[in-house]
């Protein structure tokens, strides 16, 4: 069964069940900003009590593909954004481009996520037994910049000058930093399945000027999604690149 | 887009204590963009924009009342000093140094 926009018993007015379904949208993403935000208080805490192990850690991240990555994101909310306007006015065709759109941008920053998870396997990155921030710098791959080793390896020094447990509270920045963008894509690959969705039923013609709630209820959740990533970048990525 | 060209040009630069607020303010201006024009709160009844506003205002309870509480709480020693114990040793705790 689909539902095709009619209106419901228990509201008066099209536009009344529209804004309820819009605000039940907006309290369950005020769940989500608490629960993130719990997330983004525990990394504050501990970045401020291992400042320097933090800094190492995130500066072993690769600025370029998350960048990359961010603008990627915001022109993803660009295509949800124009994909909701499409419905509204009424231009079945352009809905479904939009939304084609979002959902490729969406599977890139994805694919581009899974590079970065690789690289950190492969610097011996990942919390756990094998964790060894001195790593990168010490086997580079044939592929680094031996000069931005150096630099690297000047800086990983240091880092442990400062606090010598630098492994162990790296470790800490590296699982929220896990935990993090984690938790994160995830919220990306339900967003990427509720496109499919979306797609499904805009090839089949069913989001008029009447009825496009669940385009724009998903809309509400891609930009949300988009926001918690703009405050994940530079948090993330970017706490210690001034030299 | 700009902004995430700013946020970027901005960490390689060094405003001493203030990077962080300058990288947030500017996380903060795109965010606030995104909210009031891709997901039109400008434009939406005032029961909607109400929520919004509730929710910004209980993660600044949060973030304000923990972190007042981490700051003013008397620590045994720095954090990161040598011999800290992150559990009790009885059980099974790592400690450092």
């Amino acid at each position: 069964m689909h539902r095709t926009g009619e209106l419901y018993g228990h509201f008066e007015t099209l536009e009344q069940q529209k804004e309820s379904a819009a605000l039940g949208m907006w309290i369950f993403l005020v769940t989500e900003v608490l629960f993130f935000g719990g997330l983004f208080l525990t990394y504050t805490i501990n970045r401020h009590a291992f400042g320097a192990a933090f800094g190492a850690g995130s500066n072993t991240l690769d600025i370029k593909l998350g960048g990359f990555n961010t603008v990627v994101l915001i022109m993803s909310s660009l295509t949800m954004a124009m994909a909701v306007w499409s419905a509204q006015v009424g231009k079945k065709q352009l809905v479904s481009i939009f939304l084609i759109a979002t959902l490729g941008l969406g599977t890139v920053f994805l694919g581009v996520k899974v590079i970065e998870y690789k690289q950190k396997f492969d610097h011996h990155l990942i919390p756990g037994h094998d964790f060894d921030i001195r790593y990168r710098s010490e086997h580079p791959a044939a592929a680094d910049d031996p000069k931005e080793i150096a630099v690297e390896k000047e800086e990983v020094e240091k880092t442990f000058a400062v606090d010598p447990d630098s492994n162990a509270h790296g470790q800490l920045y590296f699982s929220l930093y896990f935990g993090m963008t984690g938790l994160h894509a995830l919220h990306m690959i339900v967003g990427a399945g509720l496109l499919i969705w979306l797609i499904k039923g805009s090839l089949a013609g069913r989001f008029t000027p009447q009825y496009n709630t669940p385009v724009e209820i998903v809309g509400l959740y891609w930009h949300f999604v988009d926001i918690v990533w703009i405050y994940l970048f530079p948090l993330l990525y970017l706490i210690d690149r001034h030299r | 887009m700009a902004g995430t060209g700013i946020t970027v040009w901005a960490a390689f630069q060094n405003f001493g204590k203030f990077n962080i607020v300058i990288a947030l303010g500017i996380a903060t201006i795109k965010a606030t963009l995104v909210v009031l024009y891709f997901m039109h709160a400008r434009y939406s009844p005032k029961r909607t924009q109400l929520v919004i506003v509730c929710s910004v205002f209980w993660l600044a309870i949060m973030l304000t009342l923990t972190l007042a509480d981490y700051d003013t709480r008397p620590h045994e020693g720095p954090l990161a000093s040598a011999n800290t114990c992150y559990r009790a040793p009885s059980f099974g705790g790592y400690c450092s140094g």
